[in-house]
């Protein structure tokens, strides 16, 4: 009896986790997926119609923008906080004076919600408050900067946002990896007569594959989940030209009361996920350990 | 290299690191000198201009008087109602996590590994659409709208990625060690207690952090499953911020964000080396 | 035991009249702050004098929307507040789900079929029992002017639209923003439900907006009234995407533009500034819209108990809402005119007088129309679509053939 518990005690120790899991993560998910067929309105209602709310989400123009803003965000959110967090790690990583300080002074954003930035960064974004008004006041007096109340840029300005809060993490975790860098290898290679650049292109970054793997898994988690970051800064406006599908679906399924809908497009939204994430854990199961 | 040249070089790099450590703290400027002006000064002023009269009423209001529905308390009860429902949760699901992350990545077994992937896709569920069904779960259970059932969505869905962070932090560590310790008959919480609990302070620290951010901010779960007289001061936040009627007061509103901030960009300015450090201990390498 | 709690406060009512009502009252809602609050604070306050605690349940933003998620998780649980700030055809919804508690008792004792309009009272029914109460009646269709600006800029205040783009023309060339204006969702559904009275008329409103009636709106005055809403993007100005309402309202007070298209509750901002009504601002209908009335109307639903204390305490509750001491506080605070027919108008305004006379004389014309840009026409599916497309025509620069075409297939989408 003892012998038994032993040795299947870690998975003992897993089990109120897998249950949690199971019932919370993916018995909601098939909940939800049952919704998606049904013609539930206000609440639940477990009348089925088949495929009618894929139909109808797909034929709904806010759908489409939301999910094209999507690829956007997803693209331009990833890949800029890539370049700022790496740029920002290697320049820290040059033995400067006040790391300290400039490190917890990027990360900051980390911390704080938007529900508690979004007033400043509207302020900051709007163009008869924020930036545009400050450099005409400086005399500039052609200087547009009004995305936020473009409905073709709008959703530049959420990228930048979301990139001022997220960079700094991934400059966190470069650094790390920066930091875990053997300095040999990056003595002989100067001794060799490679220049820093160089050796950074060819020597240190191929070796950080790892953290981008890492860091792109964190930034897809938060950019498939934003959400906060519209409601603060645009409200989805102007029109709906900023809206992301995570918004799209709070909003039909609470506020609209079209909650079969609303499912259909969380189904959508979880296919995604699932096209991003296998390929990583693929690579990250296969190779980690036999 | 020559010196001009390197010192060029050094000019750059901190001419850069300066203007974004600039860029970044702007929103925060903007919000505290907003919060020591007074309205006129909002009204007419510049964003940026710093305030003419160091002007502290704006604080103190947002924390004890400020008045959202009927209840003109401030932000005060909100903020250690929300102290109540982090703490627990951020306990339960580091440990939580830790044990998982043990497990998954030293006692490995058939289908752990796909367990993980499992746990892992769990992450990125949008938190909408688990609404209703938790809320349904958590009156089954009896536990809704209350603090204990709140705490446990925290931990539900907060232990996806503690054990995603122990897990990658144990799995540099050579199996060799647990192999030993279990041929020396140590049992299975003692080898967890005795060797991997005392080397995982700085992965500690980086989970401590990371929930305790993504709950003290967390609204969603908040003003959902609280109860009247529980909820957390996002919840208090959202109820002084986002109404547009009789006389907007833009600086009680910021004082009270920054207020709201507080605990958590604390957590950041004293753990901070802690974090990249934790962080160089393994946790990224995925 | 019914029998001998009746009997028993009957028998007590004379004596211990206040304290004769236990229970309390958990109320959702989403008036955080400014006169909304103080109302709320009066209601309270009521109830507490007659022995019943009132709970306090406030989520703010959005327009309810935070507040409606919260009722819903609380509803599917099965522990639903005792009352909640709902509207409109939301609360026929509430109640086919079987959610809502029957308040008739009070209703009638308290004469409520006699001292509510019927288009009222329609609304606070379902199958006929009194479900929920109404606060208020807000009139929706109202132009805030600045008189000042239109002085120096030697224009009129408009009555119709023709007029209105002649009006705003000359108050742009004076080099004001003729409409103070906040580009969100709500905001341009309230100006575009001014303009479909306004041009279409309130009989076309009634058949298109509220009965859904596809051949109205497949007609060429839907075309016009997209046309007339499409001439206003050049009276606004570029910053107004995402603005507030209060900061279009302000923008008005201090003479930076000339008026504002908004609701009733506007009022309260221009006398939060110490602003008068008549001389420092004016108040009329939208152009074309003069005898009609698009109401907006709030109230609290009563949600179905198992205590039966809290049961009693939400008959009290009803009552002192219908309470003309509450009408006329709660009303005088939020800007709208009470819900209750014949009270004592002199503690209200001009504007408001205005809107009691429209009000009685546009319900004997067919004026009076339910607003859908505030949730009093159509199912929220119908009008968040309505909602999308409006927003969308007006950011955009898309044609009015092509707004009206994708009205159509929103609405018929969402049905």
């Amino acid at each position: 009896m003892f012998k038994y518990l032993e040795t299947h005690l870690p998975k003992l120790v897993l089990a109120p986790t897998v249950i949690a899991m199971l019932v919370c993560m993916y018995g909601f998910i098939a909940w939800t997926a049952g919704l998606s067929f049904t013609k539930s309105r206000m609440l639940p209602q477990w009348e089925f119609v088949g495929l009618d709310q894929y139909a109808r989400l797909f034929s709904n123009p806010r759908w489409q923008v939301a999910l094209d803003n999507l690829f956007i965000f997803v693209f331009l959110f990833i890949l800029v906080s890539l370049v700022l967090g790496l740029l920002l790690a290697i320049f820290l990583d040059q033995k400067v004076r006040a790391e300290g300080a400039l490190r917890t002074i990027y990360l900051y954003p980390m911390a704080i919600s938007f529900v508690v930035t979004g007033t400043a960064w509207k302020w900051i974004l709007n163009p008869g408050l924020g930036i545009e008004k400050l450099v005409r006041d400086f005399g500039f007096t052609d200087f547009e900067f009004r995305w936020l109340v473009e409905q073709d840029m709008a959703i530049y300005t959420i990228v930048i946002a979301a990139v001022w809060q997220s960079s700094g993490f991934v400059m966190a975790m470069f650094l790390a990896g920066l930091r875990g860098v053997d300095d040999n290898l990056v003595k002989a290679a100067q001794i060799d007569g490679a220049s820093k650049i160089q050796t950074y292109w060819h020597i240190i970054l191929p070796m950080m594959k790892p953290v981008f793997f890492g860091a792109i898994v964190v930034l897809a988690h938060i950019a498939i989940k934003s959400f906060d970051l519209v409601q603060a800064l645009t409200g989805g406006g102007p029109g709906y030209a900023s809206d992301l599908p995570a918004n799209f679906m709070y909003t039909f399924a609470f506020s609209r009361a079209q909650m079969g809908l609303g499912a259909a497009s969380a189904m959508i939204m979880l296919c995604g996920v699932l096209a991003i994430l296998v390929p990583y854990l693929y690579s990250e199961l296969r190779t980690k350990r036999s | 290299m020559n010196s001009l040249q390197l010192k060029m070089g050094r000019a750059l790099i901190y001419g850069l690191l300066i203007t974004f450590a600039l860029l970044y703290l702007g929103p925060l400027y903007v919000m505290l000198v907003t919060s020591l002006k007074d309205i006129e000064e909002i009204r007419g002023g510049n964003i940026l201009a710093l305030p003419e009269h160091l002007n502290f009423s704006a604080w103190s209001k947002a924390w004890s008087s400020a008045c959202t529905g009927t209840d003109c308390e401030g932000l005060a009860p909100y903020f250690w109602n929300s102290v109540r429902i982090v703490i627990p949760a951020v306990l339960i699901s580091t440990l939580i996590g830790a044990f998982n992350g043990y497990v998954l990545a030293q006692w490995q077994f058939k289908g752990s590994n796909m367990l993980f992937g499992a746990l892992l896709f769990g992450c990125f569920i949008p938190f909408q659409v688990i609404l209703l069904p938790m809320a349904k779960l958590l009156a089954i259970l009896g536990l809704a709208n209350t603090v204990t059932g709140l705490v446990a969505v925290h931990v539900v869905y907060g232990v996806t990625f503690t054990t995603l962070f122990f897990r990658n932090y144990y799995v540099a560590i050579p199996n060799e060690l647990v192999r030993a310790a279990r041929l020396d008959g140590a049992p299975f919480f003692t080898i967890f207690w005795r060797i991997f609990l005392p080397m995982s302070t700085p992965i500690i620290v980086v989970t401590v952090i990371w929930q305790f951010t993504q709950i003290w901010n967390d609204f969603l779960f908040g003003v959902v499953y609280s109860g009247p007289g529980t909820q957390p001061i996002t919840v208090a936040l959202n109820n002084l911020v986002n109404t547009s009627v009789g006389g907007k007061q833009y600086n009680v509103d910021m004082a009270a964000a920054i207020i709201a901030a507080l605990p958590t960009l604390f957590v950041y300015f004293v753990a901070g080396k802690y974090f990249v450090r934790g962080l160089t201990a393994g946790a990224v390498k995925g | 035991m019914k029998f001998k709690l009746s009997a028993l406060a009957a028998a007590t009512a004379l004596s211990l009249a206040p304290m004769s009502h236990a229970g309390e009252v958990e109320v959702l809602h989403w008036w955080t702050s400014g006169g909304e609050a103080a109302s709320v604070q009066f209601l309270k306050q009521q109830l507490e004098s007659k022995g019943v605690t009132w709970t306090d349940f406030a989520v703010a933003g959005g327009g309810g929307e935070s507040a409606m998620t919260v009722l819903k998780s609380r509803a599917i649980s099965g522990n639903p507040p005792t009352a909640a700030q709902i509207k409109g055809p939301s609360i026929q919804e509430w109640g086919d789900l079987g959610f809502l508690a029957s308040i008739n008792d009070v209703a009638t004792q308290a004469n409520w079929d006699n001292v509510l309009p019927t288009v009222v009272s329609d609304v606070m029914k379902h199958n006929g029992e009194y479900v929920a109460a109404p606060v208020n009646v807000h009139r929706v269709n109202w132009l805030w002017a600045n008189p000042e600006v239109f002085r120096k800029a030697g224009a009129t205040i408009p009555t119709t639209w023709d007029d209105f783009m002649v009006q705003a023309g000359k108050l742009k060339a004076a080099g004001y923003i003729p409409l103070a204006h906040g580009g969100q969702a709500w905001q341009d559904a309230t100006v575009f439900e001014a303009v479909v009275l306004g041009v279409g008329g309130a009989e076309y409103y009634q058949k298109a907006f509220v009965e859904g009636d596809m051949d109205m709106l497949n007609s060429d005055t839907t075309v016009k009234v997209f046309d007339v809403f499409g001439q206003l993007r050049q009276f606004i100005d570029a910053n107004s995407p995402g603005r507030d309402w209060n900061v279009a309202t302000s923008m008005v007070i201090n003479g930076e533009a000339g008026m504002q298209i908004m609701g009733d509750w506007a009022k309260g901002e221009f006398k939060v500034a110490g602003k008068n009504a008549g001389t420092d601002f004016v108040c009329v209908a939208a152009p074309g819209t003069s005898g009609s009335f698009t109401f907006n109307v709030d109230s609290f639903a009563f949600f179905s108990q198992s205590d039966a204390d809290k049961s009693e305490a939400q008959g009290v509750m009803a009552d002192a809402i219908l309470s003309t001491e509450f009408q006329e506080v709660f009303n005088l605070n939020k800007g709208s005119i009470p819900a209750r027919l014949g009270m004592d108008r002199s503690a209200f305004d001009s504007c408001a007088h205005d809107s009691m006379d429209a009000f009685v004389a546009s319900s004997q014309t067919g004026g009076l129309v339910p607003s859908f840009a505030h949730g009093m026409a159509v199912s929220e599916a119908v009008a968040g679509a309505i909602y999308d497309t409006a927003t969308n025509y007006f950011n955009s620069t898309d044609s009015a053939e092509t707004g009206a075409q994708q009205l159509v297939a929103a609405i018929s989408a969402a049905q």
